[in-house]
């Protein structure tokens, strides 16, 4: 039922591949599937329009090109297009000349509004600078609390007192000029677009502290409304930037697009997990190819640097490489890798995964089975799976709490996987050629850390 | 690290710890290629994808001649709108069918599901050989509103006592409003209520349920931050036990589906849960309205975590329509339980699929 967009767009392109040149009803062949994808992306339904228009201008122009193969122009155009969309203009933030610097953070309930002024707070500070956190929502139980822990969190002063959001904000700004802190970060409470009065209310809120910059923060997870949700705040606010929250999860974040498109402001951050410190910025080619569904590396490798231990899977692949991988290594590598989320999840971002393997459902029980199996074994069974006999077997069994059947059949995968690894030309056969290519890439490493 | 290191290590997990059970078996002799190169490397796989209905066909045809041109929908029936365009036409033609789909599609029914009823409702136009825009309107209407016909939107509080109700979803969806809601409904009730501050993780998510309680005038357990929730849970459980409450309506931390650990935590808070004192009789996913079709990722992801049992949906007095629920409904068949609409302690009320329905396809009379 997920489909990854990425297989179904896969799909499309390969039937105009083998082409050697598009003619104009290959192109609509294609971008009836981009388009389809992009909605599935939640990219909002009028900005796939004008999107899919502009991608054909440019897919028919290419066409012309004998340089690239028609599949090849045709993915060319839809990520050209989208990583323009998305970036442009990048967001370069200059500090008043008159401290402080107020930032008014704006969005819908829940999008994120006060992790990410905390976010902010931190960032700031990395940079050098003191903010002061004011909380402004006075409407949601615990709002002004929950920004009073976070602020002490990362050691931030916190303003806010029960009056009203205009005259905390007021106030917070007030304060930093007393107690000499140069960027104001003034969390709002979530409002709908459509409340009248709350949104007249920070209107006059923006109005009576004049923000440097104004952020909205929109939820990646969010669906068409985006549009609506980002034009009316413009339309209150003039928006300066956005923050995208939450794309830590799986979502493929349309709503990014389309937001880009109406309010034409730069994505100025990202933010990617509950911790203060899941904040940076924005890359808006890895979004494209997000939105896309084309196999995001450069996310797994993100995910896979805050979650792995670098040296664990370094000793790993080159075991792998040298063919000594035995059962220790997997279940080292396993733990780590079930750290960075679901198998399934991973599987969409590799590149270049067949659709048979990107629809397989993966039973992810199963994993912990396993992990129990050779959690069981002793080191010598684990680096010598030959040495289990049948008894070796049922107190393995006996202890991981399965059958010596699966026992058996963990052993004989093991040996599948091992010939699998070679055919796919990871293990001693290739090696030298591996081996070659990474060396260089490990000196790089050791003088970055 | 490099990209190699962590490709070729994942590859290996993913083809012995998981993959791999499905493929080695049924697939013994089928050579397999999986690329780890680092760029996107496309692989060519066979088209399964069915042959496009007629109306999607056409649909794109239409479109490109319009153009976004910088105007977008500011009503909140949108439908409505377009409808009435229509009903200045004679006859039914293609671009009905268009405009019904764009109207579910913007009400993030989502692309499969809209093709499908628009599909349906076209057949039976043409069967029944109807040809008024409004008849073929209601009929879709009937087709959505049959769709949500179901017996089981009841909360079910029919258990041995005291009866626990579970609330889990993504970060920010509206648990915990939506628990303080609840609470102060049945307590209204005559029910005697208990609240869990099973979120120990997020800043102040004690103190925000626990102001709810306050309001509601119920009861709240709550641990100390970072304290292990599935504890806290069983202790509320005990303590309603013990005070002889009826009901206990249990708060989770927000969390993304995608992070197994985290779903492995809400696996352990409902097993444990379980085994306290009392009945998990309810466990309800809250959504929010404003959700896209990664709505689907997460009634899949909390169901077979959670084994949910019935949908909140939130934020619904926004400009979004929560679509998305009628696709999780009709492929997953999670029914919807309770709608939020708003932030006061009155705003949560039963599920109404002919309201639902009539938001989504505009207010035509
Ligand atoms: N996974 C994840 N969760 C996030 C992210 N940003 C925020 N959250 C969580 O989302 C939920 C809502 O975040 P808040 O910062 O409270 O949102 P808000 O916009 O201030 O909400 P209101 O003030 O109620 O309107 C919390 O559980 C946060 O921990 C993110 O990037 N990733
Ligand atoms: N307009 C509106 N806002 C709502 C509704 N339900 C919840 N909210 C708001 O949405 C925001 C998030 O609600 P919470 O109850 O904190 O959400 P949660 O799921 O508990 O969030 P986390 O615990 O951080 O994951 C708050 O600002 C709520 O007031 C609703 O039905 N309508
Ligand atoms: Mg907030
Ligand atoms: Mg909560």
């Amino acid at each position: 039922m997920f489909e990854a967009l990425g297989g179904r767009l896969e799909d499309a392109l390969s039937k105009i591949r083998a082409k050697a040149r598009l003619s104009e009803a290959d192109v609509e062949v294609a971008l009836r599937e981009i388009r389809t994808a992009l909605l599935e992306a939640d990219v909002n339904l009028l900005v796939v329009r004008s999107i899919v228009d502009r991608i054909r201008e440019a897919a028919v122009g290419a066409m012309a090109s004998r340089s690239l193969t028609p599949g090849q122009q045709v993915v060319k155009a839809v990520n050209d297009e989208l990583t323009k969309v998305l970036g442009g203009e990048s967001f370069r933030l200059t500090y008043a000349s008159r401290p402080p610097t107020i930032i008014l953070m704006a969005g819908l309930q829940g999008s994120g509004k006060t992790t990410a002024s905390a976010k902010l707070a931190r960032y700031f500070k990395s940079q050098g600078r003191s903010p002061l956190l004011v909380g402004a929502d006075l409407q949601r139980p615990a709002a002004v609390e929950q920004l009073r822990t976070l602020a002490s969190q990362i050691q931030v002063p916190m303003f806010s007192e029960w009056t009203s959001p205009i005259e905390v904000a007021k106030g917070g700004v007030a304060e930093a000029r007393r107690i000499g802190r140069d960027v104001v970060i003034v969390d709002t409470a979530g409002r709908l677009t459509i409340d009248a009065d709350l949104m007249e209310e920070i209107s006059a809120t923006s109005k009576e502290i004049s923000p440097n910059y104004t952020f909205l923060v929109i939820d990646a997870m969010m669906g068409q409304d985006s549009v609506t949700t980002a034009k009316a705040f413009n339309e209150a606010l003039e928006v300066d930037a956005i923050i995208l929250s939450k794309l830590d999860g799986d979502a493929r974040g349309g709503a990014a697009l389309s937001v880009k498109e109406v309010v034409g402001k730069p994505i100025a951050f990202a933010s990617d997990g509950e911790k203060l410190d899941n904040f940076g910025p924005f890359y808006p080619d890895r979004m494209a190819s997000r939105i896309l569904g084309m196999g995001d590396v450069l996310t797994l490798i993100e995910q896979a640097e805050r979650t792995m231990d670098e040296d664990v899977a370094e000793r790993g692949a080159k075991k792998l490489m040298e063919g000594k991988f035995d059962l220790d290594d997997f279940l080292e590598q396993l733990r780590q890798v079930k750290k960075m989320g679901s198998l399934k999840g991973m599987l969409s971002m590799l590149p270049g995964v067949p659709k048979e393997l990107r629809n397989v459902e993966i039973d992810e029980g199963e994993l912990g089975k396993i992990e129990a199996m050779i959690s069981s074994m002793t080191k010598k069974e684990r680096s010598d799976p030959a040495s289990i006999d049948s008894s070796r077997r049922a107190r393995i069994a006996r202890g991981s709490g399965t059958t010596p059947a699966n026992v058996s059949a963990l052993l004989k995968q093991f040996k599948e996987m091992q010939k699998m690894m070679r055919s796919m030309g990871i293990g001693p056969a290739s090696a030298t050629k591996r081996k070659a290519k990474a060396r260089p890439q490990k000196k790089g490493r050791k003088n970055r850390r | 690290m490099s990209i190699s290191v962590v490709v070729v290590v994942i590859v290996a997990v993913l083809i012995f710890g998981g993959v791999g059970v499905f493929l080695v078996r049924p697939k013994r002799g089928s050579k397999l290629q999986l690329g780890v190169s680092s760029e996107a490397d496309v692989v060519t796989g066979s088209s399964e994808r069915v042959a496009t209905t007629e109306a999607e066909r056409s649909f794109d045809v239409v479109e490109h001649r319009r153009g976004f041109e910088g105007s977008l929908p500011k009503s909140r029936s949108l439908l409505g709108a377009a409808l009435a365009r229509m009903r200045s036409k004679r006859a039914l033609g293609e671009e009905l069918w268009i405009e019904l789909e764009e109207a579910l599609i913007l009400s993030d029914v989502g692309i499969d599901v809209s093709v499908e009823l628009v599909g349906s409702v076209k057949e039976k136009v043409f069967r029944e050989g109807i040809t008024s825009t409004e008849a073929a309107i209601q009929l879709l209407r009937e087709e959505m509103i049959t769709k949500l016909d179901r017996g089981d939107r009841e909360l079910n509080t029919d258990a041995t006592p005291p009866v626990v109700i579970l609330f889990v979803g993504v970060n920010g969806v509206g648990k915990t409003t939506s628990i303080g809601k609840l609470a102060a409904q049945l307590s209204s009730q005559g029910k005697k209520v208990v609240v869990a501050a099973g979120d120990t993780f997020r800043a102040a998510a004690a103190e925000q349920l626990e102001m709810w309680a306050q309001r509601s005038m119920v009861e709240v357990v709550k641990g100390s931050p970072g304290a292990d929730p599935a504890s806290v849970v069983f202790d509320a459980i005990s303590h309603a036990a013990a005070v002889g409450a009826d009901c206990v309506l249990a708060d989770t931390a927000g969390r993304l589906q995608n992070r197994q650990n985290l779903m492995d935590e809400l696996r352990k808070i409902r097993r444990v849960a379980e085994k306290a004192s009392g009945t998990v009789s309810e466990v309800l996913l809250v959504l929010d309205a404003t959700t896209g079709q990664n709505g689907l990722a997460q009634a899949q992801g909390f169901g077979d975590a959670a084994q949910v049992t019935g949908i909140v949906l939130t934020k619904l007095d926004g400009t979004a329509k929560g679509g998305v629920a009628f696709a999780i409904e009709d492929k997953l068949e999670i029914p919807i339980k309770f709608v939020g609409l708003g932030e006061g302690i009155e705003d949560l009320a039963p599920f109404d699929p002919v309201a639902f329905v009539n938001e989504i396809t505009g207010d035509v009379s």
